[in-house]
């Protein structure tokens, strides 16, 4: 039985990337609720925008390296982010002049804007594949460990190595710093809480004063913002490839709809319950197990309730449950 | 007699293609409390939304202190200091009652802390419930925050459409106590009630609709002493 | 009526064209392709012209479709099925009967805490059992001859059997999702039928034992009355006829084929479209299409809303696997790599939008004309993007840019979509 040991295991292979991925999904589940709480639909298309977003990205960090400008040990592509950001939420407005706003003067039903939104999805992602290939792309620079496994087994003599990449705790930190702005905008400023009331009870908002025209755009460029942020971050973590975004969808929406469709703390929780989730199921337990448990009750096979090609299995059963007993979701989002 | 504050003379109109209002004359003087009353479906709320805006007129005209407001939406007529209180969703419920206020004084760029005093010291209890969500107030709190929702603005106009609707008595009498003194403040009260004999006593001016059209118009007091008023909408 | 018979022929003028200055086996291939898309097209206006449900995914149906012409024509392998095909199928019953369980604990207990843990009791101890048994089973069948075998086999019966059986896979499937999805948001249905879509396809792509997963199974055979090309080209009396013709044997044999594969699915598409119809003009349709246009009216009236939507999306859905049966046995390979929602989801909707929803003709313009321009831009596109950019400096630039001809076609089908749901949202061919 050596615990530590295990818990080094359960860390590295379990909790850190959970925790990474988690807030990379909660993130963009965020950008989804609002765009539900707000302007009333699933935008299908908001996987994609995450590409988008980090293709701007990439674009602009190649540009800086070949320019011999880098950030040291962070990684170049936080210093395109800003202009990926800017570039998504002067994407999405246009997408939205171009394309939603029609039916939004005519009142359209939410369903015709999901199928609108699959044609916004088409476009955004002929685009991308047009601008920068389907190919994978590895836009990481700078330091890639924070520790890596062999200085951590050297500092403590554990045979089970810690790894953390600095991607992670980018992740982490621009999580945390993402959400703490997300929340004070939404709660004390005078243009937050406009949002608020414009997703409680609309008409009452307009009765009030409250331009609706106002609170369509800063929600579109909120949105693109935290799609522009999601996108880069996983994509610095794992790496770009237009595909892979569009199969972020359902873990995404998953997400939102187990914390509460419009409930953006629903869409944190909700991100990281799916992100943990997905890790615990596709992990392989044997190592920790041999661990945690005594020498006879150690187990033999690998211990794994699905292999990672399910991962999808898992958000898509969760989200199931959640819609079977409690589809309002953890927080209480707008119902169905 | 001086003229009215706000009036809407002889309106005709509907919200598709019939007509549910005929002719019809509402109008509240300054400061003074004016009730519509009538059975189902008689066009009151219909004749409320008229004078706000929210349905357009074929016939007739609306006149806030002497201007001609008929071709006014209704969040320019906000603007112009006419606050209107929905008889349902009339709050946002995920926010609190202390947000609740700050939403009704959007439009205002000024300081709102004062008015805000005002509120609560009109509704004492809102104050205790300041930081309270509003969807989790009783129905009778809750109708307080919609009415304070719509004084923020400081509007000369308060219309309120069936405030009473679903409330126990007690409650009842306690709103009509604070309109009573919101309209001591000299701001103008235009009210809808199914409520009839109460509203009427507390009523400066009454207006009873039948299907569309006045049938009665005279003081509160006036028409509760009417044998065939009594007789026809108050029970005898 | 005249607008709707030019509109068919001008399709029928693009597939000539490309007969012509292209060839006529590239151009029956899209043909065909496109028959099978408009049968998915159908399935989808069903569920989607008559209850309004929106189903994302048909690459799922279509997929287990083509299983099923894997399980029931392909030819049988006896050691795989003995090793592990019982064990395999007791697995399943222990799990199927472990979720039953479930759902009569759940009916029985009352609401609290108790049936909460009773119920994860049950999952989770019917997920180890289901593991336990399952797993020395399906390893021992993939072990079985991995190279050219290693799963359990088919029924080797005829294909055309299989054709109906994948609508029902296809229908059983439905079942299961609508059971728990319909009655939500069509937003929630959406989400997923796209979930499900992904969750079959990525079964079929692992679970080797079940159909190879991507060693892909090959040698399905081929429906009957379809001849193997060479088969024809030994034939005495289609050499003597080719040569009557002057035409080039080998050519003629696999238009030939092509042509007789257009028959059968024609045949399949007018027995969907004459069941559709009939059912439309039915009372059952007429009771359908009040509840789409108003549902709070027809629920008021008693008419069960999210049962008859049930069966719909069911009916729907087994039109798909069918027509899914039919892509695999034409192409006489299960490929879970080709299963992709780009092209079988989101194209099928372009069609059924453009065509014209609620309305069977409009399925079926809508998908020669979308499906022709899909396929034809995978041919020609290059070419044209050759010639477009034959003015350019040779670069990366301008390789990107033919390379790339394919996405543009991506972006086309976005715009055209777009365009039409904003200008002519109810298609070509609108519902009558």
């Amino acid at each position: 039985m050596d615990f530590l040991n295990g818990l080094i295991a359960f860390l590295n292979f379990v909790f850190v990337p959970g925790l990474a991925y988690g807030s990379q999904l909660a993130l963009g589940a965020l950008g989804v609720t609002l765009i539900y709480g707000i302007l009333r639909f699933s935008n299908f298309a908001h996987g994609d925008t995450m590409a988008f977003g980090t293709m701007v990205t990439i674009l602009f960090t190649w540009w800086f390296q070949s320019m011999g400008i880098s950030l040291g040990v962070l990684p170049t592509a936080l210093l395109a982010l800003p202009i990926g950001i800017a570039a998504t939420a002067l994407f999405v407005l246009a997408t939205d002049r171009v394309v939603y706003r029609f039916y939004r003067r005519q009142k359209a039903a939410s369903t015709i804007l999901v199928i609108v939104s699959l044609g916004v999805m088409f476009v955004t992602n002929g685009i991308v594949r047009l601008i920068i290939g389907v190919d994978d792309q590895n836009f990481l620079d700078g330091a890639r460990f924070v520790i890596t496994a062999g200085d951590f087994k050297t500092m403590t003599g554990l045979s089970e190595g810690l790894a953390i990449k600095s991607t992670q705790v980018l992740t982490v930190v621009t999580a945390i710093l993402v959400v703490a702005f997300l929340f004070w905008f939404l709660q004390k400023t005078r243009t937050g809480k406009s949002m608020r009331a414009f997703s409680d009870n609309e008409d009452l908002a307009l009765l009030s004063g409250i331009n609706p025209d106002r609170v369509v755009q800063v929600t579109w460029i909120l949105a693109g913002a935290l799609a522009a942020i999601a996108g880069v971050l996983y994509g610095l973590d794992k790496s770009f490839k237009p595909y892979t975004y569009y199969l972020l969808l359902l873990p995404i929406f998953a997400s939102a709809i187990v914390g509460g469709l419009g409930s953006p703390i629903g869409a944190i929780a909700g991100g990281y319950v799916i992100a943990f989730s997905e890790v615990t199921v596709t992990y392989a337990w044997k190592k920790v197990l041999g661990y945690w448990l005594p020498e006879n009750l150690a187990p033999d096979s690998l211990v794994q309730l699905l292999s990672t090609d399910y991962k999808f299995a898992v958000s898509f059963t969760i989200l199931i449950i959640v819609l079977l007993f409690l589809p309002t979701g953890l927080f209480k989002g707008k119902s169905v | 007699m001086t003229a009215p504050f706000l009036i809407g003379e002889t309106m005709t109109g509907g919200y598709g293609s019939a007509n549910i209002l005929h002719d019809c004359t509402i109008a509240v003087e300054k400061g003074q409390i004016a009730v519509i009353v009538g059975p189902n479906g008689a066009g009151k709320s219909t004749a409320m939304k008229a004078v706000f805006g929210m349905l357009k007129l074929r016939g007739g005209r609306v006149l806030l202190d002497g201007e001609d407001i008929t071709a006014l939406t209704p969040q320019a007529r906000v603007a112009k200091g006419m606050a209107f209180v929905p008889q349902t969703q009339n709050i946002f419920t995920t926010m609190t009652v202390q947000e609740n206020l700050e939403m009704g004084a959007f439009l205002r760029r000024d300081d709102i802390n004062k008015t805000m005093e005002q509120i609560y010291h009109l509704f004492p209890i809102l104050r205790d419930k300041r930081y309270q969500a509003a969807g989790e107030l009783s129905g009778g709190q809750r109708q307080q925050v919609a009415v304070g929702r719509a004084l923020m603005t400081q509007p000369k106009v308060l219309m309120l459409d069936e405030p009473t609707a679903g409330v126990s008595p007690i409650v009842m009498d306690d709103l009509f106590d604070r309109i009573i003194e919101v309209a001591r403040t000299g701001i103008s009260i235009l009210m809808v009630e199914q409520n009839a004999r109460q509203a009427l006593t507390i009523a400066d001016k009454g207006y009873v609709m039948v299907q569309g059209a006045n049938r009665f118009t005279d003081t509160g007091a006036a028409l509760m002493a009417d044998p065939e008023v009594r007789r026809s909408f108050l029970g005898g | 009526m005249t607008r709707n018979v030019w509109l068919f022929a001008g399709v029928a003028v693009l597939f000539i064209l490309t007969g012509q200055l292209q060839s006529w086996n590239l151009s029956l291939s899209i043909l065909n392709m496109c028959l099978l898309s408009a049968i998915m097209a159908m399935g989808v206006n069903m569920q989607w012209g008559y209850a309004g449900l929106f189903n994302t995914g048909v690459m799922g149906f279509a997929a287990l479709g083509g299983l099923a012409v894997v399980l029931i024509s392909a030819p049988a392998v006896p050691a795989g099925w003995a090793v592990g095909g019982p064990g395999i199928l007791f697995a399943l019953v222990v799990g199927a009967a472990a979720i039953g369980l479930a759902i009569v604990v759940y009916g029985w207990l009352p609401k609290g805490r108790t049936r909460t843990a009773a119920m994860l009791a049950v999952l989770i101890g019917g997920f180890f059992l289901y593991r336990y048994l399952f797993d020395p089973a399906a390893m021992a069948v993939e072990s079985n001859d991995p190279a050219a075998a290693g799963n359990i086999g088919g029924l080797a019966l005829p294909s055309l059997l299989a054709w109906p059986i994948g609508g029902v896979l296809a229908a059983l499937a439905a079942w299961a999702i609508g059971k728990i999805a319909l009655g939500l948001r069509s937003d929630y249905l959406a989400i997923a039928t796209l979930g499900i879509a992904e969750i079959i396809v990525a079964v079929m792509r692992n679970e080797d034992w079940l159909a190879r997963g991507v060693k892909n199974q090959t040698g399905l055979p081929r429906p009957w009355p379809v001849p193997y090309e060479v088969d024809l080209q030994q034939t005495a009396s289609f050499l003597d006829g080719a040569a009557t013709w002057g035409l080039d044997p080998v050519t003629t044999s696999s238009i030939l084929v092509k042509l007789l594969y257009a028959v059968l699915f024609a045949v399949v598409l007018g027995l969907v479209i004459w069941g559709s119809e009939r059912a439309l003009n039915s009372p059952w349709g007429r009771m359908m299409r009040a509840i789409r246009d108003n549902e709070v009216s027809a629920e008021a009236m008693g008419k069960h809303v999210t049962r008859r939507h049930l069966h719909v999306f069911i009916i729907g859905s087994a039109v798909i696997g069918i027509a899914g049966a039919m892509m695999t046995s034409m192409e006489g390979q299960l490929t879970p790599g080709t299963y992709n929602p780009l092209r079988f989801t989101f194209l099928i909707w372009v069609m059924v939008i453009v065509g014209g929803s609620g309305n069977n003709w409009g399925s079926l313009l809508g998908a020669l004309l979308i499906g022709w321009l899909w396929l034809i831009v995978e041919t020609v596109g290059p070419g044209i993007m050759g010639a477009v950019a034959s003015g350019m400096a040779d670069g990366a630039l301008k390789t990107h840019l033919i390379d790339s001809a394919q996405h543009m076609r991506l972006l086309t089908l976005g715009v055209i979509l777009l365009v039409v749901l904003r200008f002519s949202p109810r298609g070509l061919i609108p519902e009558k």
